[in-house]
């Protein structure tokens, strides 16, 4: 088996700002986030030989990868656009590293970027009144039944796990208010206004059991990082951030036809991750864990072995994943609060907090971050273990 | 042209033929393995137990239990407009697989994951007849 554990390394993060980007397309958005991650490091761009993209969710291009390449100047001898949804970002570090393992390329981008908040977005659900009323439409089970939204499926998993172990609204509270204060001490975030517990108990409801501040929003924006090799990152501008490990799993199935609902990815994938590191979770300083509806980290603070099944919504209680907590999460604020981007703004914020760059959200002195990526309806499942 | 049904309608593919043609005659119909005897959904030309290709077309109980299940307040498409807050559930059948849809005849706050419910067949339009359920 390889063992690739500290032999590569982030040496560059970069975006944009998140939010509301009118009139920028996905692939503007991806190359200021890529020219910003270079800026970062001061590597040289012709440097770069492999560009790796996750496809934009709103509106799918093929050969997006190529598209950004022409865009970035770069003739690349590896790129790839891969479909796992929210786990792509992850698992794309990881297709880089493999690659550079087999002697392939040396330097790679890999970058997400999409404008869904203002250019339409088909794939998140909403369907324009002018479209329907053109006639019929068809669709599966869950179309048929009402069931069309992205928090659908998660309300779903939601109450069959507070039916299966418990679960209060105050404990998915917890998750949404912390993050919420996390993203105020962050300037970039989406939204900074911190609320409290009875702020979110009043928010509206989405889909029960979840309101309005269980759900991520729709974020316009990008982010990259640049990887390459420990030798390589010799000389450049910033510390690097070492990759200690990968790991993927996926439940895969449709929802209903999954034999688990409250078990993801996470529990292969955590643990494979934490054994590849030679870590166990006591080692792990902090977590930056996708979180595109409040009960998502929960379950996987859980599947990861943090605490057992079931313990997870008494786990998070406590201060304890606050900033000066035991396991801070989600220090500049996740997808709830900081930007609803599907997961590569977790990777940047880790290789900042990792470089204690992070100012005044900066955890004291962290060594080792786990970072989840997560696609679909629990659907995929990707983790990233980083040592600064 | 009036649109008659403002909602999604089923979508015939290559495998479901069969399952939209029984709701229409009011009779759940699933199928089963040839090979290892399981009971599938959504219909599927090979067995996702065995891989096998020989299947049945059954008329199975209508029974189920209640798995999860959501109550919809956000307008997602605009067709049911007048039904928020509805609710949708996924509905364990008794003959194993589960099938999402939704529960009539019980007001959303008596949703209770573990209860038994029994089909019961909506007519959409002329040609499309939709699976629901109600308290058995
Ligand atoms: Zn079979």
């Amino acid at each position: 088996m390889l063992d690739i554990n500290g032999k590569y390394c982030i040496v560059g993060v970069g975006n944009t700002e998140y939010g509301r980007t009118p009139g920028r397309n996905a692939v503007t958005l991806t190359v200021e986030a890529i020219r910003n991650a270079i800026e970062d490091c001061g590597i040289d761009k012709g440097e770069i030989d492999a560009v790796l993209t996750k496809y934009p969710t709103s509106n799918f291009q093929g050969l997006f990868s190529a598209r950004v390449a022409q865009a970035l100047g770069v003739v690349p001898r590896v790129t790839a656009t891969l479909d796992q949804a929210g786990a792509s970002n992850i698992s794309l570090i990881a297709y880089a590293i493999m690659c550079m393992e087999a002697g392939l390329c040396n330097v790679a981008t890999i970058s997400y970027g999409d404008n869904p908040n203002t250019s339409g977005r088909p794939s998140y659900g909403r369907r324009p009144a002018a479209e329907a009323a053109r006639g019929p439409t068809y669709g599966g089970d869950e179309a048929v039944a009402g069931m069309t939204g992205a928090p659908c499926g998660y309300a779903m998993i939601a109450q069959r796990y507070r039916y299966e172990y418990g679960l209060t609204d105050e404990q998915l509270g917890t998750i949404a208010t912390t993050f919420r204060r996390h993203a105020s001490l962050n300037p970039n975030a989406q939204f900074q206004q911190p609320f409290t517990m009875e702020e979110y108990l009043s928010s509206r409801w989405v889909a029960e059991p979840f309101r309005l501040y269980d759900c991520c929003p729709v974020s316009d924006g990008a982010a990259a990082v640049i990887v390459t090799s420990v030798e390589r990152a010799r000389g450049l501008k910033k510390k690097p951030v070492s990759v200690m490990s990968f790991a993927q799993a996926h439940p895969a199935w449709d929802l209903a036809q999954r034999e688990v609902l409250t078990t993801s990815g996470a529990a292969i994938s955590g643990p494979t991750a934490f054994r590849l590191a030679g870590i166990s979770v006591e080692d792990v300083d902090f977590a930056e864990l996708y979180d595109c509806f409040t009960i998502v980290p929960i379950v996987t603070l859980e599947d990861y072995g943090f605490c057992k099944k079931g313990e997870g919504p008494d786990f998070i209680g406590g201060g304890r994943i606050g900033l000066e907590g035991s396991l801070p999460l989600n220090t500049s604020g996740g997808l709830l609060s900081e930007t609803g981007m599907p997961g590569m703004q977790l990777i940047v914020e880790a290789v900042r907090q990792l470089r204690g760059e992070a100012g005044p959200r900066q955890v004291k002195d962290p060594e080792i971050c786990v970072v989840s990526n997560q696609g679909g309806v629990m659907t995929t499942h990707a983790t990233l273990v980083l040592r600064n | 042209m009036t649109v008659e049904y403002p909602k999604p309608l089923p979508q015939l593919t290559d495998d479901n033929g069969p399952y939209l043609e029984g709701l229409r005659e009011r009779e759940l119909r699933l199928q089963r393995c040839g090979a290892c005897g399981r009971y599938r959904y959504p219909p599927a030309r090979f067995c996702p137990h065995c891989l096998s290709e020989e299947a049945s077309w059954e008329v199975a109980s209508g029974r189920g239990t209640l798995y999860s299940f959501i109550v919809v307040h956000q307008l997602y498409h605009p067709g049911f407009r007048d039904d928020i807050p509805y609710n949708v559930a996924i509905v364990e059948l008794d003959e194993g697989p589960r099938i999402t849809s939704n529960v009539v005849g019980c007001e959303n706050r008596d949703l209770k994951i573990g209860m038994r419910l029994v089909a019961e067949y909506f007519d959409a339009t002329p040609e499309a007849t939709i699976l629901k359920f109600r308290p058995a």
